[in-house]
């Protein structure tokens, strides 16, 4: 059977939406040697305006590029929340930023402070996408947490890698700790 | 939101000669296409969503040693790729609707003065400035007739990262073999879709290079027909003197009102192409010797498409997918045995039925022939063409 697996990411633009799509294709496409698509839609704003960024790992050559029902969602803003949530399908897996998410719809929403974290434990909040990606990474094991880091050192601007680094595991650690606590399944 | 259009890791010689995986979108491939090609000029105006193509060729022109420039505007883009060309450079500019209205005229002169040149056109939403950042297909139509008087083109359409590089290599051979113009025609999910491509080492794919005349320049008559019916190009500078004009010319090159003149040099232009129709219609085929229904789309929604078929061959609809590379000439001959074979076909499309009325048309009756058509700035989904592709 063919695996697709379909991953939409959304926020608004200048949040770093499309390149964090970017590094998470190359750590599935690049590292892992899977076939990978990667699309985005945004509006005419530089800042502001939505963005979404749509990645579409597959096992085997991938034809429609896009996502027609995503299984994870992440979402760094109220309105791509709205937007998007019930677009999946009951397994599926929603993350949101907890901080600029306030209202979360559904009870399974993983909800965690990236922008927060960014700027506490980073210094810099524009780093929220990496420490997404990390906590995404660790949620959904759709990439190793290897190959993820070598797509990030590869696509940030040099000079920012021990930071770019830094947030990464802020993120990872953010996503173990709520792992751990969560309540065990009966 | 443009982010950086590719990693440190590619560099001015790439990563095309150890054949790595590299991750790149539609545009990025179009660039790595044409300089595999050739191209060492590239001339335009940025616009959304070409402007990839652009900023590329801008780091990656001058590291060959080629030129880039941007140009004031479209009209003077084109023109700049007409005077490279005729230079002997092989030479693109990329553009989308608005700057593609404004290439026209020069699209007309490098048709009448038979300059290669190839001219991408990412298209979005339209018409004037229209939906910038959104998909269409809107400029088919436009691309076959867009400049004025009766003229040959060349429109090629592509809907995957692979396309973007053959498909572009594929141009300039075409430009160069027929001294023609070549459109292609992308989109903006085309050329916004990062796929992973292994880029084929330059000695795995046929590099097609101008016929230059090899006489004495005194002998060299410019525009004279040939069994081919492609005169030899010269390059300005190499001591062939001739003259180059949007006017209809005899065969030196100088404005002629002779119908004796006018009748045969018009006739050329149009059977350097029509003759050679064989190696410049290009279709890709998916199911289609067995199908029931056939799809036949181009561009991104090809791509849905085939994704269709996928489905309504699950279903146990005998569904095919006829994939249009070259839009102009249509591909009649490709298409037609098909159309006496199947029970109806389906036209999806990002406009109101641009190339359906091309189908209908070569169809004479001989089966159904139903569109889908979709102006929302969005992609046409696979679900969309399955629920029509399971009532033909």
């Amino acid at each position: 059977m063919a695996e697709r697996l379909e991953i939409r990411l959304a926020g608004s633009g200048g949040q770093g939406i499309i390149l964090a799509g970017v590094i998470l294709a190359e750590a599935a496409g690049i590292h892992e040697g899977k076939y990978v698509c990667q699309t985005q839609s945004y509006g005419p704003q530089a800042r502001g305006g939505s963005a979404k960024a749509e990645v579409v790992i597959s096992e085997e050559e991938i034809d429609y590029p896009q996502a027609s029902q995503p299984e994870v969602l992440l979402c760094l803003s109220q309105k791509a929340c709205d937007t998007y949530v019930f677009d999946l399908p009951p397994e599926g897996l929603v993350i949101v930023d907890s901080g600029l998410v306030p209202q979360l719809p559904t009870t399974k929403a993983v909800g965690l402070p990236f922008t927060k974290i960014a700027r506490e434990q980073i210094g810099r909040e524009m780093l929220a996408n990496i420490v997404a990606l990390g906590a995404l990474a660790v949620l959904t094991r759709v990439v190793s947490l290897k190959s993820l880091e070598a797509a990030v050192l590869a696509r940030v601007p040099q000079g920012t890698e021990a930071l770019n680094r830094k947030a990464l595991d802020a993120g990872v650690q953010a996503a173990r700790r709520y792992l751990k606590s969560k309540p065990e399944k009966t | 939101m443009v982010q950086r259009a590719h990693g440190p890791r590619l560099t001015a010689h790439g990563l095309r000669d150890k054949g790595q995986a590299v991750l790149l979108q539609g545009n990025e491939a179009m660039v790595e296409g044409a300089l595999a090609a050739g191209c060492r000029f590239f001339a335009g105006y940025p616009i959304t969503p070409a402007t990839e193509i652009s900023e590329m060729m801008s780091r990656r022109l001058p590291a060959l040693g080629g030129t880039f420039i941007q140009m004031e505007d479209e009209i003077a883009s084109l023109g700049a790729v007409i005077g490279a060309s005729l230079a002997g450079a092989k030479a693109m500019t990329a553009t989308s609707g608005p700057g593609f209205s404004l290439m026209q005229e020069n699209l007309g002169f490098a048709c009448m003065a038979e300059v290669p040149c190839v001219i991408v056109n990412v298209m979005r939403g339209g018409p004037s400035t229209g939906l910038p950042t959104h998909v269409s297909q809107g400029d088919v139509q436009q691309a076959r007739w867009g400049t004025h008087g009766d003229h040959p083109i060349i429109v090629l359409a592509v809907a995957t990262t692979r396309d973007c590089f053959e498909v572009t290599v594929q141009a300039f051979n075409l430009s160069e073999k027929y001294r023609t113009p070549v459109i292609i025609l992308s989109d903006e999910v085309v050329a916004h879709t990062r796929e992973k491509i292994v880029l084929p080492p330059p000695a795995t794919f046929e590099v097609v290079d101008r016929l230059r005349p090899n006489m004495p320049p005194e002998w060299y008559i410019p525009y004279e027909d040939t069994p081919r019916g492609v005169p030899p190009m010269a390059v300005f500078g190499d001591g062939y003197r001739y003259h180059v004009t949007g006017l209809v010319h005899d065969v030196h090159g100088f404005p002629t009102e002779r119908p004796d003149e006018i009748v045969p040099f018009l006739n050329r232009l149009h059977r350097k192409i029509s003759q050679h129709f064989g190696d410049i219609q290009l279709v890709q085929d998916y199911l289609a010797a067995d199908a029931e229904v056939l799809v036949i789309a181009y561009g991104s929604v090809a791509r849905s498409a085939k994704r269709a078929v996928n489905y309504a061959r699950d279903r146990g609809v005998k569904a095919g997918l006829s994939k249009l590379i070259t839009l102009w000439p249509f591909p009649r001959r490709l298409l037609e045995p098909h159309l006496r074979r199947v029970r109806a076909v389906l036209v999806p499309e990002l406009n109101f039925g641009q190339i359906s009325r091309e189908v209908k048309r070569i169809n004479q009756g001989q089966t159904r022939v139903e569109k889908l058509n979709r102006l929302d700035g969005n992609l046409i989904t696979p679900e969309e063409i399955l629920e029509r592709l399971v009532k033909l």
